[in-house]
């Protein structure tokens, strides 16, 4: 009995974890552990289709195509792919194109510079800078733009779901 | 010169090392009681997984950095960087900037749709028991490649270390540290493997800013001439600070370290032991932070591994460096002894046992971790998930845990086993192999489950196999298994694939198979699911 009083313990600490993920088993009745970790999603078996609801309990489905409709999801949506995806192409580019010049223009990268520093060095530590200032402005977009109105749209869809 | 020459010999084991080994003895006591004290608070899954998800994002950075800065990265990078100098820099940098695609794409995404290991994310959209059973093999292969590629290290590090050279001593370290790992995990569960992590990565960083200081005051803080005299006592000159002196021999070489560095940068966000560590804090914002701690401690790492790669070939010499150990991986351990005083000085002696107990205790966390990645995706995604049944029942959360814990054992076992016949593989190949795989299997199938509405369950399943399959065959038919004198099977040549790393092949088809896979699809995507995907994962309703 001991791992069941462990598991309603953390399940009584989350506020609003919605029951209707669970193929609409009602919240009341003590989920089996197994049904909630073999089914983060709906329908542990191979039924691909949204699990039925149960009488009485909200269609999650439609929960989630709903907030997924809405200005305020889209905006979430806008604010973390408006950042994370052009940063990832740039980075990625810019990294391929200092691990090809290694193989493609050996002779540029031996330049030198000042002192013992050649072009090579320069670019490398040029990956370190630019990694170091991406994680504080994606750090900083997220905490700024997406953060608070994330957590709103969370409780509300969470709400939504009971 | 002749003192280090004695040391570099392994001369210096008469009775000297008895401090190192005390040392060892240390990390192995301080270990064992973190997981006892760990492992008697709380035994459900969420504590065997996820350690409770109860870590600050401080705690979980660093045991973020802890699971990655491994052994390979400590010994191997500032080896590389003593012997080779800038070509060893080169390799340092794909290991950074691999963090920030954990930490725009996957982190807090990851965090909020799964529950334990990546193929819970996948389980959202697509039909649990296929993509359960392909996640969880390749997180299995993956797991168990980079804990044979640390086992080997484990083993050839220990016996150099303590001057006990080849033999027996090697087995029985593979065969110790394995048995160690095992007791970690089956006991502590994710708890114990956090703390552990955290201990370590504490330790791993202190040591690494003690000697950076040591070495930058050697020089006065002159950079300059610490480049200067770095190249000087390579014995390569200039080329010692240019590129090439590793990796630029022909084509085919480069061609190599570019399918490595895509490779390197691809994979970190398919490691499943990675994936695993953002399970151990509450919310997606702590993820978050606990990757940007991780991108810190990483990278002063890997700034502080420069210095110290180019103040071993400086003040050590390269080679010294390359007489104790051709691959370099004992190179921080002979500097230490250097800046202490000398190898004959008792402060040279102490620094020399120090690091080279953090470098044990780094190898021991990181076997823990990743024997607790692939206990999970057996025990989570094939036992519990993906196999069915003959009556049809549900596996309860305690069989579940029980299969964990024993199949840390038997994974435990298999691995040891499989280092004892690997131990002729080089290191950082196996590592390398590792990482291509996480990139082809994992990335393709996780990037389009986040992100591609029309991704279907034949897309992901034909993904990760599609990623997996070809990176094993590719490698089975390279250099490394046959057909030159340094593979595996030196008597016989069937290679037919140019490069050691298969990486520049095996991502972009693992991308491929997916797509295929997916407009092959007979069953359309479910725009249902995929909005349940987009909604958890960004706002993190529903999230444990």
């Amino acid at each position: 009995m001991a791992q069941q009083q462990s598991f309603d313990w953390w399940d009584g600490r989350l506020p609003g974890r919605p029951a209707a993920l669970w193929a609409g088993v009602p919240a009341q009745a003590t989920p089996s552990p197994s049904a909630s970790s073999a089914a983060a999603a709906a329908g542990a078996g191979d039924a691909p289709a949204p699990a039925v609801p149960a009488p009485g309990a909200v269609d999650a489905a439609e929960v989630y195509r709903a907030v997924q409709s809405s200005e305020a999801f889209a905006r979430i949506r806008r604010d973390h792919r408006g950042f994370a995806l052009p940063a990832t192409a740039l980075f990625l580019t810019w990294y391929l194109f200092y691990l090809v010049a290694q193989a493609a223009a050996p002779e540029l990268m031996r330049r030198q510079l000042a002192g013992p520093l050649n072009v090579a060095w320069l670019l490398a530590l040029g990956q370190f800078a630019s990694t170091f200032l991406l994680t504080w402005r994606y750090a900083r977009n997220a905490r700024t733009k997406r953060d608070r109105a994330a957590l709103e749209l969370r409780w509300d869809t969470q709400d939504r779901l009971r | 010169m002749s003192a280090r020459a004695a040391l570099a010999a392994g001369a210096w084991s008469s009775g000297r090392h008895g401090l190192a080994v005390a040392l060892f003895a240390v990390v192995v006591l301080v270990t064992l009681g973190i997981t006892l004290w760990a492992g008697r608070r709380g035994r459900a899954a969420e504590d065997f997984y996820a350690g409770g998800r109860g870590f600050s994002p401080l705690q979980n950075g660093l045991a973020l950095s802890g699971d990655y800065l491994s052994a390979a990265s400590f010994l191997g990078v500032t080896g590389l960087i003593a012997l080779y100098g800038y070509d060893g820099v080169l390799y340092s940098i794909g290991f950074l900037v691999a963090w920030l695609l954990v930490l725009m794409l996957v982190a807090e995404l990851v965090r909020n749709a799964g529950r334990y290991t990546l193929a819970d994310v996948l389980a959202v959209r697509m039909r649990a028991r296929p993509v359960r059973a392909a996640a969880g093999t390749a997180g299995l292969v993956v797991s168990l490649l980079y804990l044979v590629a640390q086992m080997v290290g484990a083993g050839s590090l220990v016996a150099l270390l303590l001057g006990t050279g080849d033999g027996p001593a090697k087995t029985w370290t593979i065969v110790g540290v394995g048995a160690l790992m095992i007791v970690y995990v089956t006991v502590g569960g994710m708890r114990a493997t956090t703390w552990i992590q955290i201990v370590k990565a504490v330790l791993l960083v202190a040591g690494s800013v003690l000697l950076t200081v040591l070495v930058l005051v050697r020089f006065h803080g002159d950079l300059a001439g610490l480049m200067r005299t770095a190249a000087e006592r390579s014995g390569a000159g200039d080329a010692y600070l240019e590129p090439g002196l590793r990796y630029g021999a022909s084509l085919t070489s480069r061609l190599d370290f570019v399918s490595l560095g895509l490779a390197l940068v691809l994979g970190t966000a398919g490691l499943p032991h990675i994936v695993c560590r953002f399970y151990t804090v509450p919310t997606a914002r702590a993820a978050r932070r606990s990757t940007i701690w991780a991108i810190g401690l990483v990278g002063g790492f890997y700034l502080m591994a420069v210095v110290l790669g180019l103040g071993a070939a400086a003040l050590v010499g390269s080679a010294a460096v390359r007489r104790a150990n051709p691959a370099g991986n004992t190179a921080v351990p002979l500097l230490a002894a250097e800046l202490g005083g000398g190898p004959g000085s008792t402060r040279g002696v102490l620094l020399f046992a120090l690091i080279s107990a953090i470098a044990f205790a780094t190898i021991l966390a990181v076997v823990a971790g990743l024997t607790l990645a692939s206990s999970a995706a057996f025990a989570h995604d094939l036992y519990a998930g993906a196999w069915r049944r003959g009556d049809g029942t549900q596996v309860t959360e305690r069989q579940e845990v029980l299969a964990a814990r024993l199949s840390a054992v038997a994974i435990g076992a298999l691995a040891i086993v499989l280092s004892l016949f690997a131990q002729r593989l080089n290191v950082a190949f196996l590592v390398g192999l590792a990482f291509a795989v996480a990139a082809s299997a994992n990335l393709p199938t996780l990037l389009y489950s986040l992100f591609w509405s029309r991704f279907t369950t034949r897309g992901a399943v034909w993904a990760v196999y599609g990623g997996l399959v070809p990176a094993v065959l590719l490698v089975v038919f390279s250099p490394v298994v046959s057909g030159t004198a340094a593979s595996v099977l030196p008597g016989v040549d069937f290679h037919l694939f140019p490069l050691e790393n298969p990486g520049l092949v095996s991502i972009p088809l693992g991308f491929l198979a997916g797509w295929i896979g997916t407009v092959t699809s007979r069953e359309p995507a479910d725009p249902a699911r995929f909005a349940e995907m987009e909604v958890r994962s960004l706002t993190g309703a529903g999230a444990v």
